[in-house]
Formats: C-alpha cells, structure tokens, sequence
C-alpha cells in the first residue's frame, strides 16, 4: 500500500508552516486537588495523525476528552479550526475504547445512531450507515445485535458509526486495546489506509509505544503528575514505507527504543 | 425449539399438579382438597358468576394501586437516578417503606382512609413502588458513562440521552422491578381483602375457609397465582417486544 505522493510532501514541509486543525492552549485540568493536565500547549496538523502517548495517568484520554468538549479545561483553551471548543460539535467525532454501542439497537442503527441524533431522516440516515457499514467490512450485518458480534467487528461498528457524520476530526481513544493481537494489527493497517484516503485529522490515543510509532504521523509523548508534553516525535521515513515493512525499518525501530528509554523511569 | 419448551412446561405443570392429586388423595390434611377437587370449584364459580363478580371488586385496587406505582414509581426513579440531590431527599422514605412490615402499617391505614377502596389502593402502591422506584433509580444511576458520553459527543440534546440511552440501558433492570412490583402489588391486593374488609377474591377466600369448603378456597387462591403469572408474562412479552437487543437470546418463548 504505497501512500499517495501529497502525504509525503507533508512530511517535509516543516511543522510551523503546516495547517492547524487543532490546537490545545496551555490548557489545565484538575480534579479537585489532583492536576491531570498542566499548562498543556500542543497542536495538530491537519489531515496527520496525531497520538497520544504516555504511561497510565498521564492525561491523555482527559486531554482527548477536552479536546471532544465533554470535559470543560479548568484553565486554557482548544481550537477547532480557530474557533474555540465549548462543548461536543459536528466537527469531532469520538471512537470508544468499550466501543460503546448500544445493545438494544442492531448494527445499522448503531451506525446511524449520530446521524439520527442529528434528525437526518430514516431512509437517509441507513443509506449513509450502510455506506460505511460495508466500507469497515461488515455488509451483511446489518441487522445483527452488538452482543452477536467479535470485539474487532464491535470496533469496526463503533468505527463506522465515528465515520458516518463525517466529522473534519476523528478522536480515537485507545481504540483497539480491548480486541486481541491479531485483529489490532489489521485495524493498524486500516487505520494507516484510513488516515491516507481520507482528508481528516485523526487524534489517536495509545499506551502501546509500537501502536504509536507505526501509524502515527506525529507522536506527542506525554509525562505524568502533572501531565505535560514532553517531547514531540515526528517520524519522517515511515509514511513512504510499504504497511507491511514498517516494522523492520530502522527508523521505527530506532523511535521505538528512543521512546522507552524516555518513559521506562515513569513505569511502576 | 419452541415446541420442546412448551412440552417442557406441559410437562413440569403435570407433575405439579399430579402431586397435588396425589397429596389430596393421601390426604396430607383433611383442608387439603385434590386438584380435581379444586378446579371443580374453580369452574363451578366460573359458571355461577361469583368468581368473576369477585374480580371484578379485587382488580380495582389492584389495577389503580400497579398503575400509580409504576407510573409514579418509574417516573421517581427516573428523578433520583439523575440527581444526587433527590437520592438523598427520597431514596431513605422508599428504602424504610420496603423494610416495614405492611400488615402493622394496615390499622394505621384503616384509621386514616377507612375501610374503602382508598386504603387498599394504598396498601397495594406501599408494596409495589418502593421496589420499582429502587431499581428504576438504581439502573438509571448505572448507566454506563461511555454510553451517556456517546450520547453528548453526537450531540443528543439532554432529552435525547434519557429517552435513546438512559431508559434503554436501565430497562432491564427496570422491567424486573416492575415484575417484582407487580407480584408485591397482588400480595399487597390480597392482603388487604383479607386484613381490611373481606371482599372480591379475599372475600371467597375467607367464606370458604370458614364453612370449610377447602375446594373452593384452594382454587381462589389458584385462580390468583395464575393470574399474576399470566400478568408477568405479558410484562416480559412487553419488554422483549420493545427491547429485543437486550434481551440476549434468554428471553422465554
């Protein structure tokens, strides 16, 4: 799967010039006396994929969380494509780590369920939802129930359903740790043909340091109590590179290592 | 599938109702009847009219008193569910009215109300909406936060998350305390017929045991657990019609 030639002029460009899709501004965030996020500032460049990556309790998932205007920031400010987030909007959509799925509903009206929340009309709405339902690979589901499904098809449910309200920015939070080895690999490389044929800015976060490093664009290292960012990691040779021999170049393998001797102190 | 499940009750029914007989025929007591016996009289009633006049009389406390309790009761359940504010004003007065022995409440009723219809309605609502109320703000409390979360991230206006999330996600759980409701209302139906004034079912009941005639007695008492088995299957149709998905495959033909 090479990656079409516009991508890897990206990688060149240097990151001030590049398009902002969004931006966190010295955001904090406390839980009573507890500071998750301090003083944050990171952006996100338009059309990459962007992780979030950190040992547990470092803030990610509150930051994604922020960033999807469910949590308020104590202190700071996220912009979507300039404007700043004061709740849930139509430009963001959230995948979930327990896929969240509804388990009275059948796979087409879960993936309709954010365009139906929206008011798109019936007939409408399943057109859209069978579009993506058969683009995540599903057809034939349709009518299944959540619980009739494997984790990986529930994933690829909760996928399509982030897919089917076309927002500009798609928030992952830890999205394939709950589906087994095997099934995480292939939606990697999904992911990898997701993040190039589609023009939308993917917020990704993971715990796994080779997760990160093979689909990311750009890896933001975050370090926790209070959480800030770290280091920024932007792998340049990797987006050219077959999905298949990633893992052998040197350069992720290089990343890899840099990446957990930075984090090895902070792990239990 | 079916066919063997329904053979499968006929079956269990049988030998129910064979040992019955049998211990009629013994018999265990000289106030136990066969089941012959009892469904003789069941039908013997049948025929004259006297058990359909007695429902007639008990299903009016009873429908009125399972009614309020699950309208109101759901509808309380909801509120606590929701807010902190109202668990901690209601949740103690439905907790204290399920752990308080209802029969020593009942003169206290009678004093207040009388002996009509108002008391019973009130005896069948004290037995059947705490328990609704409890696990209906129970199940509403649990939500799963992803799901609210979905919900909000998509945009659902507050309504929009209680009526697509909350309440089908806690309808399990509220179904079953409807279904535990239900059966506490018709005990709560029949004591009061027998605690209060000796009318409808209660009152066949009484008549019976007095003059003995333990046939007669046995099948109103029959006649009331059938009922509310048949109520409760209607309740468990309702709920999988409405949410099949969460019913999983377990729920009954």
């Amino acid at each position: 799967m090479a990656m079409p030639q516009t991508n890897h002029a990206m990688d060149q460009s240097s990151p001030v010039t590049q398009d902002i899709a969004v931006s966190a501004h010295n955001v904090s965030k406390n839980y009573g006396p507890v500071e998750a996020l301090k003083d944050l500032t990171l952006e996100f460049p338009r059309g990459q994929l962007t992780s979030l990556l950190g040992p547990s309790g470092c803030g990610k998932t509150t930051l994604l969380k922020i960033i999807a205007g469910l949590l308020e920031p104590t202190a700071g400010e996220v912009q979507v494509d300039g404007k700043a987030v004061t709740g849930p909007g139509p430009d963001r959509a959230f995948v979930f780590q327990d896929f969240a799925l509804l388990p009275w509903a059948s796979v087409i009206r879960n993936v309709a369920f954010g365009l139906e929340l929206r008011g798109i009309a019936k007939t409408e709405r399943e057109d859209i939802a069978e579009k993506y339902i058969k683009d995540v690979g599903l057809s034939g589901f349709e009518k299944s129930f959540p619980h009739e499904l494997s984790g990986g098809m529930r994933q690829r449910v909760g996928l399509a359903r982030a897919l089917s309200v076309d927002a500009d920015v798609l928030l992952m939070d830890e999205p394939f740790s709950a589906v087994d080895e095997q099934t995480r690999r292939k939606f990697q490389e999904d992911l990898l043909a997701l993040v190039a044929n589609e023009n939308k800015t993917f917020i990704f976060v993971t715990h796994s340091i080779e997760e990160a490093v093979y689909v990311s664009d750009q890896i933001a290292i975050l370090l926790p109590r209070p959480s800030r960012v770290s280091d920024i990691i932007r792998p340049t040779g990797l987006r050219e590179k077959d999905s298949h021999s990633i893992r052998r170049d040197p350069e992720y393998l290089d990343i890899v290592d840099e990446i957990w001797d930075s984090l090895r102190t902070y792990v239990e | 599938m079916t066919h063997r499940s329904l053979y499968l009750k006929i079956f269990s029914a049988v030998i129910v109702f064979g040992a019955w007989e049998i211990a009629g025929r013994i018999p265990v007591s000289y106030a136990f009847p066969t089941f012959f016996e009892s469904m003789a009289a069941l039908g013997r009633m049948a025929f004259d009219g006297s058990l359909w006049q007695a429902y007639a009389e008990t299903l009016k406390p009873l429908a009125i008193g399972v009614a309020i309790s699950a309208v109101t009761g759901n509808a309380m359940g909801l509120w606590i569910g929701l807010s902190k504010f109202f668990d901690w004003l209601f949740s103690p007065i439905f907790i204290v009215m399920q752990a308080a022995p209802l029969a020593a409440l009942i003169p206290l009723l009678v004093m207040m109300y009388g002996i009509g219809l108002t008391s019973k309605i009130f005896v069948v609502c004290i037995m059947a909406m705490p328990v609704i109320v409890l696990n209906t703000a129970g199940a509403v409390r649990n939500t799963p936060t992803s799901l609210t979360e979905m919900g909000r991230s998509f945009q659902a206006s507050w309504w929009e998350v209680i009526l697509k999330i909350i309440i089908p996600a806690a309808s399990p759980v509220i179904f079953s305390g409807l279904r535990l409701g239900v059966s506490a209302g018709f005990i709560g139906a029949i004591l009061s017929e027998l605690k209060i004034t000796p009318t409808g079912v209660g009152d066949i009941i009484t008549y019976s045991r007095s003059i003995a005639d333990y046939a007669s007695m046995y099948a109103a008492i029959f006649s009331i657990i059938l009922l509310a088995v048949l109520f409760l299957n209607l309740l468990e149709r309702l709920e999988h019609y409405l949410f099949e998905g969460n019913t999983r495959g377990y729920a009954s033909d």
